[in-house]
């Protein structure tokens, strides 16, 4: 990456691995993600991803390997120095503070900005009604929905004033019309300038959200292209479904 | 500030008592509870609010108590500045545990058990050393005088402490109400989700224990200008690392007026049954043991909010 000027992506994974003991769980894996794109990052489960996050996010350290935004390198960097830098991420498992209310919850993410408890309360209402959580400010966290809960994820992550918004599966374990109603906030995320990286096995909000797609398996970025490129590439099929399959479903197509 | 009036109000009532009573024996249950109360306020604030369950409060009350006793004692330092002097040091000796322990970070029961360490260290430190008086203790020297700290009258002495009792209940709605205090309680949540929020969990966790311990080393340095002797047992006794802890717990661990609360309700029951009970030797502390175990087994913890659900219901 030296020599040929500062890197044009805004976040640069280079080469990270990230070894458990004996597991590799991301192997070698270098993707670029685009200023003001909404970019999926997918595969099949146990491939990764949320390990990745991790390692951008600054909560696990990569065994090797570099992460760059904007062209600054910030491998190893805690994560709430990155959260200040403007990277913010949701959790898979959601990670609510149960025990405080939503308005509560969006204001601890709101004061990293806001110095003031006014200010911080102002922030969390105004970011509440972006994600559709308006009219839930005073229900305890833990009285939230799943769909809910995954929208508190979202609404406190984007309170921090992020420029780059790290997604993991917000829309898992939703109903397609509350899949339906999650599309325009990530949408409207990216419309006021954020730069969205996000993990989803939902394909259809992947197709209708991403501009471009990174496939992770086993660790390894296996493909990267727009939504329809990696969806008729062989060996996103076979990642998902099986050595072979993709053979055999072109064999089925011929028939 | 929104909040402050019932703390206002709490002041104003208890500093009608001793125009109302005479009994020096109520007196010296009122201001025995209110120092009890500011070292469990300290309490609250790291365990309460941070979630950081400290069994060792001991370390703060006693570093309090001892550095206001020994400066005035050794060298002859008015009250005043050795008072302000304990409370500063209690504060440098919870950074320097806070660091030792969250640095390499430590949490829950290890946590505990450290800053219990830490206490019985002292204590025996304290009972071996020639500075604090050895096992005989030190003693300041009785001259009821303002200017000295120390009043003829019991009744003048609690509103002494009532008014820092007051200035601790105000700073801990300020607390309740300040970035620090939402960092805080967050960390107490989840400590990952608030990493992840921006918040710098090993400097919210210190900026607390330092708070805490400041507030615990007033109640120290209070309790020596009140009794004027002290040993390592008294000082740096689990006694108080217990009171510390079991009040806020049983009035609301995390609540402006928990902690306040609590020492009302287990010195009442310890004072009621001793009367009852007569002499029976440690009878309050099975009444203490009790009623941990009722307000432990019966969650919500805090009685306001029992009684807020009650009313709800
Ligand atoms: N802290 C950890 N210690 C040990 N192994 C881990 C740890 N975190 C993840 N793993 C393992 O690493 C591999 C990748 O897990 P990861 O959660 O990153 O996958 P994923 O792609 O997010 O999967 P999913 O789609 O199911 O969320 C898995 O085999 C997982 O068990
Ligand atoms: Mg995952």
């Amino acid at each position: 990456m030296t020599g040929t000027g500062p890197d044009p992506a805004f976040l640069a994974v280079r080469g990270v691995t990230k070894r458990f003991g004996g597991l590799l769980a991301v192997n070698d894996a270098t993707f670029d993600v685009g200023e003001g794109t909404i970019t999926g990052l997918i595969g099949p489960n146990g491939a990764g991803k949320t390990t990745l996050f991790a390692v951008v996010a600054g909560f696990e350290k990569p065994t090797s390997g570099m992460v760059m935004l904007e062209g600054e390198d910030i491998t190893g960097r805690k994560p709430h120095e990155l959260a200040r830098m403007g990277l913010a991420r949701t959790f898979q498992i959601v990670q609510p503070f149960a025990g405080l209310t939503v308005r509560e919850n969006i204001a601890v993410g709101a004061f990293l900005r806001e110095a003031k408890r006014g200010a911080a309360l102002e922030v969390a209402e105004e970011v509440a009604t972006r994600v559709g959580l308006a009219d839930q400010l005073d229900k305890p966290a833990a009285a939230l929905t799943v769909a809910g809960r995954k929208r508190l994820e979202v609404a406190r992550a984007l309170a921090t004033r992020p420029k780059l918004l790290l997604l993991d599966e917000v829309l898992a374990g939703l109903n397609p019309s509350e899949v339906r109603d999650i599309v325009p906030v990530v949408q409207g995320i990216r419309a006021s300038g954020i730069t969205v990286l996000m993990i989803e096995h939902v394909m259809q909000a992947v197709m209708n959200l991403c501009s471009q797609v990174h496939v992770l398996a086993q660790g390894r970025i296996i493909c990267s292209g727009t939504p329809a490129e990696v969806v008729a590439a062989p060996q996103v099929v076979e990642a998902y479904l099986g050595h072979g399959a993709a053979k055999r479903l072109q064999g089925a197509a011929h028939a | 500030m929104k909040g402050a009036l019932p703390i206002l109000a709490f002041a104003v009532l208890m500093g009608l008592a001793p125009l109302l009573v005479a009994s020096n024996v109520v007196l010296n249950f009122l201001v025995f509870t209110l120092i009890i109360a500011l070292a469990a306020q300290g309490w609250n604030l790291l365990g309460g609010y941070g979630g950081q369950y400290s069994f060792g409060h001991a370390a703060f009350f006693g570093t309090g108590a001892y550095v206001t006793a020994i400066l005035q004692v050794r060298y002859g330092m008015n009250a005043y500045p050795a008072f302000t002097a304990g409370i500063g040091v209690a504060a440098l000796v919870g950074l320097a545990i806070g660091f030792l322990a969250f640095r390499s970070g430590l949490r829950g029961s290890y946590f505990a058990l450290v800053t219990l360490a830490f206490a019985e260290v002292f204590r025996v430190l304290a009972n071996a050393a020639e500075m604090t008086g050895g096992a005989a203790g030190i003693l300041i020297r009785l001259q009821a005088n303002p200017a000295n700290f120390q009043f003829a009258e019991r009744g003048t002495f609690l509103w002494v402490a009532l008014a820092l009792v007051t200035l601790a209940l105000l700073a801990t709605l300020a607390l309740e109400r300040s970035r620090l205090g939402a960092q805080l309680v967050a960390v107490r949540e989840n400590e990952a989700a608030a990493q992840a929020l921006g918040v710098d969990v090993l400097a919210v966790k210190l900026r607390a224990i330092t708070l805490s311990a400041a507030m615990t080393g007033a109640a120290g340095g209070l309790y020596a200008q009140y009794f004027l002797y002290l040993d390592a047992n008294i000082a740096y006794g689990t006694w108080i690392s217990v009171e510390a802890l079991l009040a806020p717990i049983v009035g609301g661990a995390g609540t402006v007026f928990g902690p306040v609360l609590g020492a009302v309700i287990l010195h009442g029951l310890g004072e009621a049954t001793k009367s009852l009970a007569g002499s029976i030797p440690g009878i309050d502390l099975v009444i203490f043991g009790i009623v941990l175990i009722l307000v432990v087994r019966f969650p919500p913890r805090d009685l306001p909010g029992l009684l807020r659900r009650r009313r709800r219901a």
